[in-house]
């Protein structure tokens, strides 16, 4: 075997440094440009959409309008304000959290430390797959279905023809609490698998049974999983306007049903922020696009503060780790 | 476990076991709890659909006139249950859907891959420590607020701005183009879907071995076709199911569609050109949005619940799909 003088000249390839782009070909270069071109426009929609909600709303909100109700009124000026769609939405995002939190954190729990018999906790992991993927709009019109039933009463309030009406804070909150669920639950097990196996380990080699082992180290040491899930939980809650347009009746005030000072708000029907943006938009009846400005920019900002949030608490919590 | 309960029993006393027992099944039963409600859900909104279907049979998803005029019909039907009217064809509205989320998907997608590759491996830090909270930022904006973005600055923008006054008049017979179209609900749809699915594929690029990549580059294939041909490649899976489940999203989006889509139970025609992406429509969840306030009456409640019935299945395949395409992504040990 003679050795072969190379048919082809060897090709100049400019070299800067180690990999230069501008040795490549045209096409692997259109394509990082594609790739620039991509994120950037993105991140540049991304800043605008934000920045023009801030602008909008800083241009309209005012403390008047976060510390009055709203008012049934023909023009922007006398139709009042939105303080009882904040408190609709911050009694919702509660409600919602409360239900959520065990049923999510005891799932995951159950999932990854019994998680017998195996083809039930596939089903569970696939139902919970399912509920993430279900359209809320068909979740609260599901909502309204099963709570109009006699049984479900107690939780929202009857009409006058007796028939179970369906909508109200508790019934809403329920179904809000799908919502949250996925995001909790998916949060909590991947913390839960983090944890390595020698931990559990020596707190059985203690002598500490299993359910002791689950309450008194696994639970607080994915406490951060868990408190992310729930945050973000709440933020998708609180962002969420279909089942509020369906199952809360999105009358303008806290309209509270039957006696008790607590139980009767609850009960009731409510606005919340996401309904109130909803409803003045050109699209509702409202029409008071400066309404809307302010209360989507609080809105906003809520549903921000509770998503980035999670960062800072993140980063804290890793650095206690470091 | 059994040996112990067995011994539990022999002593006559062991709270310790019983209790482990009873948390297990507390625990247990309520996973099982979202089993049953999914399973539920599935059965009671098809029992209250099930009117609707068996009147119209196959012909429901057809074209039948205009959907509009047979909702508003149903609507009024007597009140006489032998009376009730269920004649409808959706075709309009299973149309709107599909062309809404096969779009915006399609984008979508071509730009999430692009972004993904750009923030896990062509990124100055600085610029991806900027970029990626940035989109985060758009996945956590409410789709109430898209909608009003949407339908205060993007439809008067349009309706002025883009579509001429002949363009108006060359379908006025038709339609009326009043600025909530096609163009708008795709582009805001498609912002709202992206996000996710640059979540999901970069996770799974990032997951990639790294022994794959450094193989790749020392045999002299530039940093983009290492990308391309071998990282993009392995990560095929978690593209699919980024679609599949930005799918089932676009699908569910009811809000903000109800918004900017125009609320016309029309079916957008490819023939007119580019007045297509001009024109209005109305897909299945805005329309439940839309009618939500007639569920009252019996044979409209039933209408809309078979509405209802179609979305909660096709979601419930993508979700599955979904998470059966993320399986092989296992192996790299990434769990999405």
């Amino acid at each position: 075997m003679s050795t072969v003088a190379p048919q082809q000249p060897i090709r100049k390839v400019h070299r800067k440094g180690k990999d230069s782009v501008s040795s490549w070909p045209l096409r692997d270069r259109m394509a990082i440009y594609a790739c620039w071109g991509a994120g950037l426009i993105l991140s540049s929609v991304a800043l605008l959409l934000v920045g023009y909600m801030f602008y909008r709303g800083l241009q309209y909100i005012s403390f008047s309008l976060i510390f009055s109700n709203p008012a049934v009124g023909s023009s922007q000026a006398d139709s009042g304000g939105f303080l009882s769609p904040i408190l609709g939405t911050l009694i919702l995002t509660t409600i919602g959290t409360v239900v959520a939190l065990p049923i999510a954190v005891g799932a995951a729990v159950w999932l990854v430390e019994y998680g017998r018999p195996t083809w039930l906790a596939r089903s569970v992991e696939s139902a919970i797959e399912v509920v993430a993927g279900t359209p809320s709009i068909v979740l609260a019109i599901f909502g309204l279905l099963l709570f109009s039933n006699k049984i479900f009463e107690p939780l929202s309030f009857a009409g006058d023809n007796g028939v179970v009406v369906g909508r109200s804070f508790l019934t809403a909150g329920t179904m809000m609490s799908l919502i949250a669920v996925p995001l909790i639950f998916t949060s909590s097990r991947e913390a839960l698998l983090q944890i390595p196996a020698q931990v559990r380990e020596a707190s059985y080699a203690l002598g500490k049974t299993k359910w002791a082992t689950i309450r008194k180290v696994l639970i607080p040491t994915v406490r951060p999983g868990i408190f992310t899930g729930t945050a973000l939980g709440m933020g998708r809650i609180a962002g969420d306007t279909a089942i509020v347009v369906v199952l809360l009746g999105a009358t303008l005030n806290l309209q509270p049903q039957g006696s008790g000072p607590i139980i009767s708000t609850l009960r009731g029907s409510g606005s919340t922020l996401t309904s109130y943006v909803y409803n003045n938009s050109p699209a509702g009846e409202g029409n008071a696009p400066q309404k809307a400005y302010a209360a989507a920019f609080f809105l906003l900002i809520l549903v921000l503060i509770l998503n980035f949030g999670v960062d800072v608490v993140a980063r804290r919590s890793k650095k206690e780790i470091t | 476990m059994s040996s112990s309960d067995r011994q539990s029993e022999a002593a006559g006393q062991a709270p310790a076991a019983k209790m482990e027992r009873r948390a297990e099944l507390t625990l247990g039963a309520l996973s099982s709890l979202l089993l049953f409600l999914i399973a539920g859900m599935v059965i009671y909104v098809f029992i209250k659909a099930w009117p609707s279907f068996a009147h119209n049979g196959i012909s429901w998803f057809g074209a039948s006139g205009s959907v509009d005029q047979q909702l508003t019909k149903i609507f009024d039907s007597p009140a006489n249950p032998k009376d009730y009217v269920y004649k409808i064809g959706t075709w309009p509205l299973l149309y709107a859907t599909l062309l809404t989320t096969v779009l915006s998907v399609l984008i979508g997608g071509v730009l999430s891959v692009f972004t993904a590759i750009f923030i896990v491996e062509f990124a100055p830090q600085q610029v991806r420590d900027s970029v990626s909270p940035i989109i985060r930022l758009l996945a956590a904006v409410p789709s109430v607020i898209y909608g009003l973005v949407g339908i205060l600055v993007l439809v008067p923008f349009v309706t002025n701005s883009v579509i001429s006054e002949g363009r108006k008049e060359s379908v006025a017979g038709v339609v009326q183009l009043s600025g909530t179209c096609l163009i708008v609900a795709v582009v805001v749809l498609t912002l709202m879907i992206s996000p996710i699915m640059i979540a999901i594929i970069s996770d799974a690029l990032r997951a990639v071995p790294r022994g794959w990549k450094e193989g790749a580059l020392a045999l002299g294939a530039n940093r983009w076709r290492v990308m391309w041909t071998v990282i993009v490649r392995a990560a095929r899976p978690a593209i699919i199911a980024a679609a599949v489940i930005a799918s089932a999203r676009a699908l569910g989006e009811g809000i903000m569609l109800a918004m900017v889509s125009g609320s016309v139970g029309f079916a957008p025609n490819p023939l007119d050109g580019v007045t297509f992406i001009f024109e209005p429509l109305r897909p299945y969840a805005a329309t439940i949005v839309d009618n939500a306030e007639g569920l009252s009456v019996v044979p409209f409640g039933q209408t809309i619940y078979a509405i209802a019935a179609v979305l909660l299945i096709t979601a419930l395949a993508l979700s599955l799909g979904g998470a059966a395409a993320k399986r092989p992504l296992r192996k790299y040990g990434v769990r999405l």
